[in-house]
Protein backbone atom coordinates (compact mmCIF):
# COMPACT_ATOMS: atom_id res chain seq x y z
CA UNK A 1 0.00 0.00 0.00
CA UNK A 2 1.22 3.75 -0.91
CA UNK A 3 1.62 6.02 1.66
CA UNK A 4 -1.21 7.99 0.55
CA UNK A 5 -3.90 4.85 0.24
CA UNK A 6 -2.81 4.13 3.48
CA UNK A 7 -3.46 7.76 4.98
CA UNK A 8 -7.03 7.98 2.83
CA UNK A 9 -7.77 3.95 5.13
CA UNK A 10 -6.96 5.54 8.24
CA UNK A 11 -8.70 9.01 7.69
CA UNK A 12 -12.09 6.36 6.55
CA UNK A 13 -11.41 4.63 9.50
CA UNK A 14 -11.10 7.33 11.95
CA UNK A 15 -14.51 8.81 10.26
CA UNK A 16 -16.06 5.51 10.58
CA UNK A 17 -15.05 5.33 14.54
CA UNK A 18 -17.09 9.75 14.69
CA UNK A 19 -19.89 8.41 13.10
CA UNK A 20 -20.20 5.11 15.47
CA UNK A 21 -19.49 7.96 18.42
CA UNK A 22 -22.69 9.95 16.85
CA UNK A 23 -24.67 7.26 16.26
CA UNK A 24 -24.78 6.18 19.69
CA UNK A 25 -24.88 9.81 21.58
CA UNK A 26 -28.01 10.56 22.17
CA UNK A 27 -28.68 7.29 23.60
CA UNK A 28 -25.66 7.74 25.84
CA UNK A 29 -26.75 11.03 26.97
CA UNK A 30 -30.22 10.28 27.98
CA UNK A 31 -29.11 7.29 30.13
CA UNK A 32 -26.33 9.52 31.61
CA UNK A 33 -28.63 12.22 32.02
CA UNK A 34 -31.68 10.49 33.57
CA UNK A 35 -30.58 7.31 34.75
CA UNK A 36 -26.72 7.11 35.82
CA UNK A 37 -25.40 10.64 36.13
CA UNK A 38 -28.07 11.05 38.97
CA UNK A 39 -26.17 8.59 40.98
CA UNK A 40 -23.04 10.98 40.86
CA UNK A 41 -25.72 13.09 42.71
CA UNK A 42 -27.28 10.70 45.50
CA UNK A 43 -23.07 10.29 46.11
CA UNK A 44 -22.53 13.45 46.72
CA UNK A 45 -25.60 14.07 49.00
CA UNK A 46 -24.58 11.53 50.83
CA UNK A 47 -21.50 13.09 52.49
CA UNK A 48 -24.19 16.32 53.07
CA UNK A 49 -25.78 17.65 56.00
CA UNK A 50 -29.40 16.97 56.45
CA UNK A 51 -31.62 20.24 56.38
CA UNK A 52 -34.26 20.14 59.11
CA UNK A 53 -37.47 19.94 56.50
CA UNK A 54 -36.13 17.22 54.25
CA UNK A 55 -33.43 17.83 51.21
CA UNK A 56 -29.41 19.11 52.52
CA UNK A 57 -28.16 21.70 53.43
CA UNK A 58 -24.81 22.60 51.72
CA UNK A 59 -22.50 21.33 53.86
CA UNK A 60 -20.18 18.53 53.60
CA UNK A 61 -20.59 15.91 56.54
CA UNK A 62 -19.99 12.38 57.52
CA UNK A 63 -23.72 12.31 59.31
CA UNK A 64 -25.31 10.33 56.83
CA UNK A 65 -22.40 7.32 56.37
CA UNK A 66 -22.29 7.44 60.38
CA UNK A 67 -26.02 7.19 60.78
CA UNK A 68 -26.05 3.71 58.24
CA UNK A 69 -24.45 1.43 60.90
CA UNK A 70 -23.95 3.90 63.98
CA UNK A 71 -26.57 6.51 66.06
CA UNK A 72 -25.52 8.67 68.99
CA UNK A 73 -27.87 8.53 72.21
CA UNK A 74 -29.52 11.63 71.89
CA UNK A 75 -29.11 12.03 76.03
CA UNK A 76 -25.75 11.16 76.46
CA UNK A 77 -24.36 11.10 73.22
CA UNK A 78 -23.18 7.91 73.60
CA UNK A 79 -22.26 5.81 70.21
CA UNK A 80 -23.67 2.39 69.49
CA UNK A 81 -24.50 0.32 66.32
CA UNK A 82 -27.73 1.66 64.48
CA UNK A 83 -29.46 -1.12 65.35
CA UNK A 84 -32.88 -0.58 63.70
CA UNK A 85 -31.04 0.04 60.54
CA UNK A 86 -28.10 -2.41 60.41
CA UNK A 87 -31.00 -4.89 61.20
CA UNK A 88 -33.03 -3.95 58.32
CA UNK A 89 -30.09 -4.47 56.05
CA UNK A 90 -29.23 -7.79 57.66
CA UNK A 91 -32.76 -8.93 57.39
CA UNK A 92 -33.21 -7.77 53.46
CA UNK A 93 -29.93 -9.91 53.08
CA UNK A 94 -31.53 -12.69 54.93
CA UNK A 95 -34.62 -12.73 53.07
CA UNK A 96 -33.31 -12.23 49.58
CA UNK A 97 -30.64 -15.17 50.53
CA UNK A 98 -33.58 -17.03 51.08
CA UNK A 99 -36.25 -15.90 48.43
CA UNK A 100 -33.19 -17.62 46.31
CA UNK A 101 -32.78 -20.42 47.78
CA UNK A 102 -36.41 -21.06 47.64
CA UNK A 103 -36.51 -19.94 44.07
CA UNK A 104 -33.52 -22.76 43.32
CA UNK A 105 -35.12 -25.36 44.82
CA UNK A 106 -38.70 -24.89 42.90
CA UNK A 107 -36.88 -23.35 39.87
CA UNK A 108 -34.20 -26.30 39.02
CA UNK A 109 -36.46 -28.99 38.97
CA UNK A 110 -38.83 -26.74 36.68
CA UNK A 111 -36.34 -25.73 33.80
CA UNK A 112 -34.96 -29.45 34.19
CA UNK A 113 -38.66 -30.60 33.40
CA UNK A 114 -39.01 -27.88 30.39
CA UNK A 115 -35.32 -29.15 29.39
CA UNK A 116 -36.42 -32.81 29.22
CA UNK A 117 -39.46 -31.74 27.34
CA UNK A 118 -39.52 -32.67 23.59
CA UNK A 119 -37.90 -29.42 21.54
CA UNK A 120 -41.24 -28.49 19.95
CA UNK A 121 -42.78 -28.66 23.41
CA UNK A 122 -40.02 -26.64 25.46
CA UNK A 123 -41.14 -22.91 23.96
CA UNK A 124 -44.57 -23.77 25.20
CA UNK A 125 -43.57 -25.01 28.92
CA UNK A 126 -41.31 -21.49 28.76
CA UNK A 127 -43.83 -19.14 27.57
CA UNK A 128 -45.91 -20.17 30.18
CA UNK A 129 -43.13 -19.26 32.46
CA UNK A 130 -42.82 -15.88 31.03
CA UNK A 131 -46.01 -14.94 30.84
CA UNK A 132 -45.86 -14.39 35.18
CA UNK A 133 -43.10 -12.70 34.90
CA UNK A 134 -44.05 -9.89 32.10
CA UNK A 135 -47.19 -9.34 33.88
CA UNK A 136 -47.24 -6.65 36.13
CA UNK A 137 -45.14 -6.82 39.67
CA UNK A 138 -48.13 -5.00 41.60
CA UNK A 139 -50.85 -7.53 40.17
CA UNK A 140 -48.86 -10.07 41.15
CA UNK A 141 -48.61 -8.34 44.57
CA UNK A 142 -51.86 -7.77 44.97
CA UNK A 143 -52.90 -11.78 43.35
CA UNK A 144 -50.86 -12.68 46.35
CA UNK A 145 -52.38 -10.46 48.93
CA UNK A 146 -56.12 -11.60 47.79
CA UNK A 147 -54.74 -15.63 48.17
CA UNK A 148 -53.28 -15.49 51.62
CA UNK A 149 -55.56 -12.85 53.42
CA UNK A 150 -57.52 -13.76 56.51
CA UNK A 151 -60.71 -14.28 53.91
CA UNK A 152 -58.45 -15.19 51.07
CA UNK A 153 -58.07 -18.49 49.16
CA UNK A 154 -55.92 -20.46 50.91
CA UNK A 155 -57.55 -19.35 54.35
CA UNK A 156 -61.08 -20.34 53.63
CA UNK A 157 -59.86 -23.70 52.23
CA UNK A 158 -57.26 -24.63 55.22
CA UNK A 159 -60.58 -24.23 57.07
CA UNK A 160 -62.91 -26.08 54.79
CA UNK A 161 -60.84 -28.86 55.34
CA UNK A 162 -60.76 -28.40 59.01
CA UNK A 163 -57.19 -27.94 59.61
CA UNK A 164 -57.52 -24.69 61.60
CA UNK A 165 -60.54 -23.23 62.73
CA UNK A 166 -59.59 -19.76 62.57
CA UNK A 167 -57.78 -17.96 59.56
CA UNK A 168 -54.22 -17.65 60.22
CA UNK A 169 -52.83 -14.61 59.84
CA UNK A 170 -50.42 -14.63 56.89
CA UNK A 171 -50.23 -11.10 55.43
CA UNK A 172 -48.08 -8.93 56.44
CA UNK A 173 -45.84 -10.88 57.95
CA UNK A 174 -42.06 -12.30 57.17
CA UNK A 175 -43.79 -15.34 55.25
CA UNK A 176 -45.91 -13.01 53.11
CA UNK A 177 -42.59 -11.24 51.63
CA UNK A 178 -40.78 -14.79 51.14
CA UNK A 179 -43.77 -15.89 49.75
CA UNK A 180 -44.36 -12.53 46.95
CA UNK A 181 -40.87 -12.35 46.69
CA UNK A 182 -40.29 -15.86 45.16
CA UNK A 183 -43.44 -15.49 43.45
CA UNK A 184 -42.18 -12.84 41.65
CA UNK A 185 -38.36 -13.50 40.77
CA UNK A 186 -39.16 -17.60 40.17
CA UNK A 187 -39.01 -16.77 36.19
CA UNK A 188 -35.74 -14.98 36.66
CA UNK A 189 -34.50 -18.38 38.06
CA UNK A 190 -35.96 -20.71 35.58
CA UNK A 191 -34.82 -18.94 32.67
CA UNK A 192 -31.42 -19.03 33.08
CA UNK A 193 -31.28 -22.61 34.62
CA UNK A 194 -32.94 -23.78 31.29
CA UNK A 195 -30.66 -21.95 29.06
CA UNK A 196 -28.11 -24.14 30.73
CA UNK A 197 -29.78 -27.44 30.62
CA UNK A 198 -31.02 -27.06 27.07
CA UNK A 199 -27.56 -27.85 26.27
CA UNK A 200 -26.82 -30.47 28.67
CA UNK A 201 -25.09 -33.07 26.54
CA UNK A 202 -27.09 -36.49 27.64
CA UNK A 203 -24.39 -38.79 26.61
CA UNK A 204 -22.56 -37.63 30.02
CA UNK A 205 -25.67 -38.35 31.87
CA UNK A 206 -26.11 -41.81 30.04
CA UNK A 207 -22.04 -42.41 30.55
CA UNK A 208 -22.76 -42.24 34.24
CA UNK A 209 -25.90 -44.56 34.34
CA UNK A 210 -23.41 -47.06 32.22
CA UNK A 211 -20.96 -46.89 35.07
CA UNK A 212 -23.78 -47.92 38.13
CA UNK A 213 -24.54 -44.35 39.05
CA UNK A 214 -27.89 -43.90 41.04
CA UNK A 215 -29.88 -41.09 39.87
CA UNK A 216 -29.05 -39.20 42.72
CA UNK A 217 -25.33 -39.24 42.00
CA UNK A 218 -26.07 -38.70 38.53
CA UNK A 219 -27.80 -35.79 39.82
CA UNK A 220 -25.19 -34.50 41.99
CA UNK A 221 -22.01 -35.54 40.47
CA UNK A 222 -22.67 -34.83 36.86
CA UNK A 223 -25.79 -32.42 36.10
CA UNK A 224 -24.72 -30.15 38.70
CA UNK A 225 -21.50 -29.60 38.10
CA UNK A 226 -22.02 -28.90 34.41
CA UNK A 227 -24.82 -27.02 35.10
CA UNK A 228 -22.99 -24.41 37.69
CA UNK A 229 -22.98 -21.51 35.76
CA UNK A 230 -26.60 -21.19 34.95
CA UNK A 231 -27.31 -21.85 39.04
CA UNK A 232 -25.29 -18.99 39.64
CA UNK A 233 -26.44 -16.66 36.63
CA UNK A 234 -29.93 -17.50 37.85
CA UNK A 235 -29.42 -16.97 41.77
CA UNK A 236 -27.50 -14.03 41.00
CA UNK A 237 -30.43 -12.38 38.43
CA UNK A 238 -32.87 -13.47 41.86
CA UNK A 239 -30.59 -12.18 44.72
CA UNK A 240 -30.03 -8.88 43.29
CA UNK A 241 -33.35 -7.96 42.87
CA UNK A 242 -34.60 -9.40 45.33
CA UNK A 243 -32.17 -7.43 47.71
CA UNK A 244 -33.54 -3.96 46.18
CA UNK A 245 -37.28 -4.97 46.82
CA UNK A 246 -39.61 -2.44 47.74
CA UNK A 247 -43.29 -2.97 46.10
CA UNK A 248 -43.66 -6.37 47.53
CA UNK A 249 -42.63 -5.99 50.77
CA UNK A 250 -44.86 -2.91 50.89
CA UNK A 251 -47.94 -4.44 49.36
CA UNK A 252 -47.24 -7.39 51.47
CA UNK A 253 -45.35 -6.68 54.63
CA UNK A 254 -47.25 -4.02 56.02
CA UNK A 255 -46.00 -1.04 57.80
CA UNK A 256 -43.44 -2.48 60.28
CA UNK A 257 -41.89 -5.28 58.64
CA UNK A 258 -39.40 -3.32 55.89
CA UNK A 259 -37.09 -3.78 53.56
CA UNK A 260 -34.05 -1.77 52.73
CA UNK A 261 -35.92 -0.26 49.67
CA UNK A 262 -38.56 0.77 52.12
CA UNK A 263 -36.06 2.39 54.61
CA UNK A 264 -34.43 4.55 51.87
CA UNK A 265 -37.82 5.85 50.66
CA UNK A 266 -39.23 6.47 54.51
CA UNK A 267 -35.86 8.87 54.44
CA UNK A 268 -37.18 10.71 51.88
CA UNK A 269 -40.54 10.89 52.83
CA UNK A 270 -41.32 10.92 56.37
CA UNK A 271 -37.66 10.65 58.20
CA UNK A 272 -36.60 13.89 56.43
CA UNK A 273 -33.07 12.73 56.09
CA UNK A 274 -31.80 12.65 52.93
CA UNK A 275 -28.11 12.27 53.73
CA UNK A 276 -28.98 9.22 55.24
CA UNK A 277 -31.18 8.19 52.46
CA UNK A 278 -28.55 8.90 50.05
CA UNK A 279 -25.72 6.85 51.97
CA UNK A 280 -27.66 3.37 52.39
CA UNK A 281 -28.71 3.92 48.61
CA UNK A 282 -25.32 4.23 48.02
CA UNK A 283 -24.43 0.70 50.21
CA UNK A 284 -27.05 -0.77 48.47
CA UNK A 285 -25.51 0.00 45.10
CA UNK A 286 -22.14 -1.41 46.19
CA UNK A 287 -23.83 -4.57 47.27
CA UNK A 288 -25.56 -5.11 43.58
CA UNK A 289 -22.05 -4.62 42.31
CA UNK A 290 -20.15 -6.78 43.98
CA UNK A 291 -22.82 -9.40 43.35
CA UNK A 292 -22.67 -8.38 39.73
CA UNK A 293 -18.85 -8.85 39.52
CA UNK A 294 -19.00 -12.28 41.12
CA UNK A 295 -21.78 -13.20 38.12
CA UNK A 296 -19.53 -11.80 35.36
CA UNK A 297 -16.43 -13.48 36.72
CA UNK A 298 -18.35 -17.21 37.47
CA UNK A 299 -21.05 -17.52 35.44
CA UNK A 300 -20.72 -15.29 32.13
CA UNK A 301 -17.81 -17.05 30.78
CA UNK A 302 -19.58 -20.15 29.61
CA UNK A 303 -22.23 -17.68 28.27
CA UNK A 304 -24.50 -19.18 30.83
CA UNK A 305 -27.24 -17.95 28.47
CA UNK A 306 -29.48 -15.66 31.00
CA UNK A 307 -31.89 -13.64 28.54
CA UNK B 1 -42.74 -55.87 32.05
CA UNK B 2 -40.29 -53.28 33.15
CA UNK B 3 -40.72 -49.73 31.84
CA UNK B 4 -37.64 -48.96 29.64
CA UNK B 5 -35.19 -46.53 31.82
CA UNK B 6 -35.27 -42.89 30.93
CA UNK B 7 -31.92 -41.30 31.54
CA UNK B 8 -33.99 -37.85 32.03
CA UNK B 9 -36.15 -38.58 33.85
CA UNK B 10 -35.12 -37.58 37.46
CA UNK B 11 -37.91 -38.74 40.36
CA UNK B 12 -40.24 -35.99 41.54
CA UNK B 13 -39.02 -33.66 39.44
CA UNK B 14 -41.92 -33.52 37.08
CA UNK B 15 -44.23 -33.05 40.26
CA UNK B 16 -42.32 -30.15 41.38
CA UNK B 17 -42.41 -28.54 38.14
CA UNK B 18 -46.16 -29.01 38.17
CA UNK B 19 -46.13 -27.13 41.48
CA UNK B 20 -44.05 -24.61 39.99
CA UNK B 21 -46.39 -23.60 36.88
CA UNK B 22 -49.48 -24.34 39.81
CA UNK B 23 -47.84 -21.68 42.27
CA UNK B 24 -47.65 -19.25 39.11
CA UNK B 25 -50.61 -19.64 38.10
CA UNK B 26 -53.17 -20.12 40.51
CA UNK B 27 -52.82 -15.96 41.99
CA UNK B 28 -53.66 -14.52 38.67
CA UNK B 29 -56.28 -16.87 37.63
CA UNK B 30 -58.11 -16.55 41.14
CA UNK B 31 -57.91 -12.86 40.64
CA UNK B 32 -59.19 -12.94 37.40
CA UNK B 33 -62.04 -14.71 38.54
CA UNK B 34 -62.99 -12.97 41.49
CA UNK B 35 -62.82 -9.80 38.17
CA UNK B 36 -66.52 -11.56 37.56
CA UNK B 37 -67.80 -11.56 41.12
CA UNK B 38 -71.59 -9.73 40.96
CA UNK B 39 -70.65 -9.09 45.12
CA UNK B 40 -68.39 -6.38 46.73
CA UNK B 41 -66.24 -8.97 48.22
CA UNK B 42 -63.25 -9.92 46.75
CA UNK B 43 -63.25 -13.40 48.16
CA UNK B 44 -66.67 -14.75 48.29
CA UNK B 45 -68.34 -15.73 45.06
CA UNK B 46 -71.78 -14.39 44.59
CA UNK B 47 -72.55 -14.71 40.64
CA UNK B 48 -71.09 -13.74 37.41
CA UNK B 49 -71.44 -9.89 36.26
CA UNK B 50 -69.58 -7.66 34.32
CA UNK B 51 -70.50 -4.95 36.73
CA UNK B 52 -66.72 -4.41 37.99
CA UNK B 53 -65.49 -3.77 34.63
CA UNK B 54 -68.27 -1.33 34.03
CA UNK B 55 -67.50 0.48 37.22
CA UNK B 56 -63.95 0.81 36.28
CA UNK B 57 -64.95 1.94 32.65
CA UNK B 58 -67.18 4.52 34.43
CA UNK B 59 -64.14 5.88 37.05
CA UNK B 60 -62.48 8.64 35.42
CA UNK B 61 -59.87 8.74 38.03
CA UNK B 62 -58.95 5.04 36.17
CA UNK B 63 -59.45 5.89 32.68
CA UNK B 64 -57.35 9.36 33.16
CA UNK B 65 -54.67 7.13 34.73
CA UNK B 66 -54.62 4.56 31.99
CA UNK B 67 -54.12 6.90 29.28
CA UNK B 68 -51.11 8.91 30.98
CA UNK B 69 -49.54 5.40 31.29
CA UNK B 70 -49.99 4.73 27.96
CA UNK B 71 -49.27 8.23 26.51
CA UNK B 72 -46.06 7.61 28.58
CA UNK B 73 -45.14 4.08 27.47
CA UNK B 74 -45.74 5.21 23.83
CA UNK B 75 -43.81 8.44 23.79
CA UNK B 76 -40.84 7.02 26.10
CA UNK B 77 -40.99 3.26 24.08
CA UNK B 78 -40.56 5.27 20.97
CA UNK B 79 -37.56 7.76 21.76
CA UNK B 80 -35.99 4.82 23.62
CA UNK B 81 -36.32 2.30 20.50
CA UNK B 82 -35.02 4.74 18.14
CA UNK B 83 -32.56 5.84 19.81
CA UNK B 84 -31.65 2.09 21.27
CA UNK B 85 -31.59 1.49 17.40
CA UNK B 86 -28.98 3.89 16.23
CA UNK B 87 -27.02 3.04 19.32
CA UNK B 88 -27.03 -0.72 18.50
CA UNK B 89 -25.84 0.22 14.98
CA UNK B 90 -23.02 2.02 16.07
CA UNK B 91 -21.81 -0.87 18.63
CA UNK B 92 -22.34 -3.90 16.34
CA UNK B 93 -20.54 -5.61 13.15
CA UNK B 94 -17.09 -3.59 13.51
CA UNK B 95 -13.78 -5.19 14.09
CA UNK B 96 -13.96 -3.30 17.59
CA UNK B 97 -12.75 0.23 18.55
CA UNK B 98 -11.90 2.43 21.74
CA UNK B 99 -14.58 2.68 23.72
CA UNK B 100 -16.84 -0.30 22.60
CA UNK B 101 -16.58 -1.87 25.34
CA UNK B 102 -17.45 1.18 27.53
CA UNK B 103 -20.58 2.52 25.68
CA UNK B 104 -22.39 -1.56 25.77
CA UNK B 105 -21.78 -1.74 29.60
CA UNK B 106 -22.94 1.95 29.55
CA UNK B 107 -26.12 1.54 27.97
CA UNK B 108 -26.96 -1.70 30.00
CA UNK B 109 -25.84 0.03 33.49
CA UNK B 110 -29.67 0.84 34.19
CA UNK B 111 -30.77 -2.72 34.35
CA UNK B 112 -27.80 -3.12 37.16
CA UNK B 113 -28.53 -0.21 38.98
CA UNK B 114 -31.41 -1.22 41.66
CA UNK B 115 -34.57 1.14 40.85
CA UNK B 116 -35.29 2.53 44.39
CA UNK B 117 -31.90 4.01 43.86
CA UNK B 118 -32.45 5.22 40.43
CA UNK B 119 -36.11 6.74 41.91
CA UNK B 120 -34.15 8.23 44.86
CA UNK B 121 -31.69 9.70 42.43
CA UNK B 122 -33.98 11.35 40.12
CA UNK B 123 -36.02 12.39 43.19
CA UNK B 124 -33.52 14.58 43.85
CA UNK B 125 -32.71 15.87 40.55
CA UNK B 126 -36.11 16.30 39.22
CA UNK B 127 -37.23 18.66 42.41
CA UNK B 128 -34.18 20.83 42.36
CA UNK B 129 -35.14 21.18 38.75
CA UNK B 130 -39.11 21.69 39.29
CA UNK B 131 -37.91 24.61 41.67
CA UNK B 132 -35.62 26.23 39.12
CA UNK B 133 -37.48 26.04 35.35
CA UNK B 134 -41.21 26.12 37.73
CA UNK B 135 -41.94 23.03 34.75
CA UNK B 136 -43.73 20.57 36.34
CA UNK B 137 -45.38 18.76 33.65
CA UNK B 138 -44.95 15.51 32.21
CA UNK B 139 -42.10 15.92 30.74
CA UNK B 140 -39.97 14.25 33.59
CA UNK B 141 -41.47 11.26 33.66
CA UNK B 142 -41.03 10.73 29.72
CA UNK B 143 -37.21 11.75 30.06
CA UNK B 144 -37.17 9.01 33.23
CA UNK B 145 -39.07 6.08 31.10
CA UNK B 146 -36.75 6.99 28.06
CA UNK B 147 -34.03 6.05 29.64
CA UNK B 148 -35.05 2.60 31.62
CA UNK B 149 -36.14 1.63 28.80
CA UNK B 150 -33.23 2.20 26.45
CA UNK B 151 -31.72 -1.17 27.41
CA UNK B 152 -34.70 -3.18 26.78
CA UNK B 153 -34.78 -1.88 22.97
CA UNK B 154 -31.39 -2.29 22.35
CA UNK B 155 -30.77 -5.61 23.72
CA UNK B 156 -33.46 -7.59 20.89
CA UNK B 157 -32.05 -4.84 17.60
CA UNK B 158 -28.63 -5.72 18.77
CA UNK B 159 -29.37 -9.20 18.39
CA UNK B 160 -30.97 -9.13 15.39
CA UNK B 161 -28.23 -6.93 13.88
CA UNK B 162 -25.78 -9.16 15.23
CA UNK B 163 -26.91 -11.91 13.12
CA UNK B 164 -27.25 -9.55 10.06
CA UNK B 165 -24.37 -10.03 6.75
CA UNK B 166 -22.67 -6.71 6.09
CA UNK B 167 -22.67 -8.06 2.03
CA UNK B 168 -25.70 -6.37 1.37
CA UNK B 169 -25.13 -3.32 2.22
CA UNK B 170 -21.77 -3.16 0.67
CA UNK B 171 -23.84 -4.55 -2.76
CA UNK B 172 -25.98 -1.37 -2.51
CA UNK B 173 -23.18 0.92 -1.18
CA UNK B 174 -21.13 -0.33 -4.33
CA UNK B 175 -23.99 0.29 -6.72
CA UNK B 176 -23.74 4.00 -5.41
CA UNK B 177 -26.46 3.85 -3.16
CA UNK B 178 -26.22 6.90 -0.95
CA UNK B 179 -25.35 5.76 3.26
CA UNK B 180 -28.76 6.69 3.83
CA UNK B 181 -30.32 4.89 1.22
CA UNK B 182 -28.36 2.06 1.83
CA UNK B 183 -29.72 2.54 5.72
CA UNK B 184 -33.28 3.11 4.18
CA UNK B 185 -33.80 0.21 1.69
CA UNK B 186 -31.75 -2.48 3.00
CA UNK B 187 -30.64 -2.09 6.67
CA UNK B 188 -33.97 -0.52 8.17
CA UNK B 189 -36.42 -3.35 6.66
CA UNK B 190 -33.82 -6.69 7.73
CA UNK B 191 -33.83 -5.32 11.53
CA UNK B 192 -37.49 -4.11 11.59
CA UNK B 193 -38.56 -7.53 13.52
CA UNK B 194 -35.73 -6.69 15.83
CA UNK B 195 -36.78 -2.88 16.00
CA UNK B 196 -40.55 -3.68 16.71
CA UNK B 197 -39.41 -6.97 19.37
CA UNK B 198 -37.71 -3.63 21.12
CA UNK B 199 -40.39 -1.23 20.98
CA UNK B 200 -42.84 -3.77 22.63
CA UNK B 201 -40.62 -4.41 25.28
CA UNK B 202 -39.73 -1.47 25.94
CA UNK B 203 -43.78 -0.29 25.41
CA UNK B 204 -44.16 -2.73 28.22
CA UNK B 205 -41.45 -2.32 30.76
CA UNK B 206 -42.30 1.84 30.73
CA UNK B 207 -46.16 0.27 31.01
CA UNK B 208 -45.28 -1.29 34.41
CA UNK B 209 -43.32 0.52 35.64
CA UNK B 210 -43.97 1.60 39.53
CA UNK B 211 -40.94 2.73 41.76
CA UNK B 212 -39.53 5.49 39.32
CA UNK B 213 -42.79 6.65 38.65
CA UNK B 214 -44.09 6.83 42.16
CA UNK B 215 -40.95 9.34 43.40
CA UNK B 216 -40.95 11.39 39.62
CA UNK B 217 -44.97 11.97 39.45
CA UNK B 218 -46.00 15.84 40.40
CA UNK B 219 -49.79 15.91 42.26
CA UNK B 220 -52.07 14.34 39.74
CA UNK B 221 -49.43 12.47 37.39
CA UNK B 222 -51.06 9.02 38.42
CA UNK B 223 -50.16 6.16 36.02
CA UNK B 224 -51.89 2.97 36.30
CA UNK B 225 -49.73 1.11 38.94
CA UNK B 226 -49.22 4.53 41.17
CA UNK B 227 -53.28 4.65 40.96
CA UNK B 228 -53.19 0.81 41.95
CA UNK B 229 -50.58 0.83 44.13
CA UNK B 230 -52.45 4.05 45.79
CA UNK B 231 -55.76 1.70 46.31
CA UNK B 232 -54.07 -1.15 47.64
CA UNK B 233 -53.93 0.34 50.74
CA UNK B 234 -57.89 0.84 51.21
CA UNK B 235 -60.97 -1.15 51.07
CA UNK B 236 -60.30 -3.19 48.16
CA UNK B 237 -63.71 -4.02 45.80
CA UNK B 238 -63.08 -6.39 42.66
CA UNK B 239 -63.15 -3.26 40.87
CA UNK B 240 -59.16 -3.50 41.15
CA UNK B 241 -59.10 -7.01 39.92
CA UNK B 242 -61.27 -6.17 36.64
CA UNK B 243 -58.43 -3.33 36.23
CA UNK B 244 -55.85 -5.95 37.05
CA UNK B 245 -57.55 -7.95 34.38
CA UNK B 246 -57.82 -5.52 31.44
CA UNK B 247 -54.25 -4.51 32.03
CA UNK B 248 -52.96 -8.39 32.32
CA UNK B 249 -54.55 -9.14 28.96
CA UNK B 250 -53.09 -5.88 27.74
CA UNK B 251 -49.99 -6.90 28.75
CA UNK B 252 -50.32 -10.68 27.35
CA UNK B 253 -51.35 -9.76 23.90
CA UNK B 254 -48.00 -7.24 23.75
CA UNK B 255 -45.84 -10.31 25.06
CA UNK B 256 -47.32 -12.73 22.69
CA UNK B 257 -46.45 -10.73 19.79
CA UNK B 258 -42.84 -10.02 21.09
CA UNK B 259 -42.39 -13.69 21.24
CA UNK B 260 -43.72 -14.85 18.19
CA UNK B 261 -41.36 -11.84 16.62
CA UNK B 262 -38.38 -12.72 18.32
CA UNK B 263 -39.53 -16.55 17.02
CA UNK B 264 -39.14 -14.94 13.80
CA UNK B 265 -35.77 -13.07 14.67
CA UNK B 266 -34.26 -16.74 15.73
CA UNK B 267 -35.57 -18.59 12.33
CA UNK B 268 -33.94 -15.97 10.28
CA UNK B 269 -29.86 -16.70 11.05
Amino acid sequence: MTERARQAASAAQKKEITNRWLLSAPALVLIAVASVGPLLIVLLYSVLAPGSYGDVKWELSGQGWFNVFLSRDIFDDTISLADAHVMILWRSAKLAVITTVLCLIVGFPTAYFIASRAPHNRSIWLFLITIPFWTNMLIRGFAIQEMIRNEGLANTILMKLGIISTPIQMLYTDFAILLGMVYVHLPLMVLPLYASLEKLDFRLVEAGYDLYATRLKVLWRIIIPLVKPGIIAGSILVFIPALSSYVIPRILGGGKNLMVGNLIELQFGQGRNWPLGAALSITLVIIVLFAMLYYVKNAGKTGGGHA
Amino acid sequence: MRKRFDIRVQPGFAMIAMFCFFLLYVPIFTLVVYAFNSGISIARWEGFSFRWFVAAWNNNLVIEAAIRSVQIAAIAAIIATAVATLAAIATTRTAGYRGLTFKYSFINMPLMVPEIVTAVALLILFSRIKVWTGYSGLGYLILAHTAFCIPFAYLPIRARLENMDLALERAAADLYATPFKVFRYITLPLLWPGILAGLMLAFVISLDDIVITEFVKSAGQETLPTYMLGQLRRAITPEMNAISTVFLLLSLAIVTIFFFLSRSNEKSD
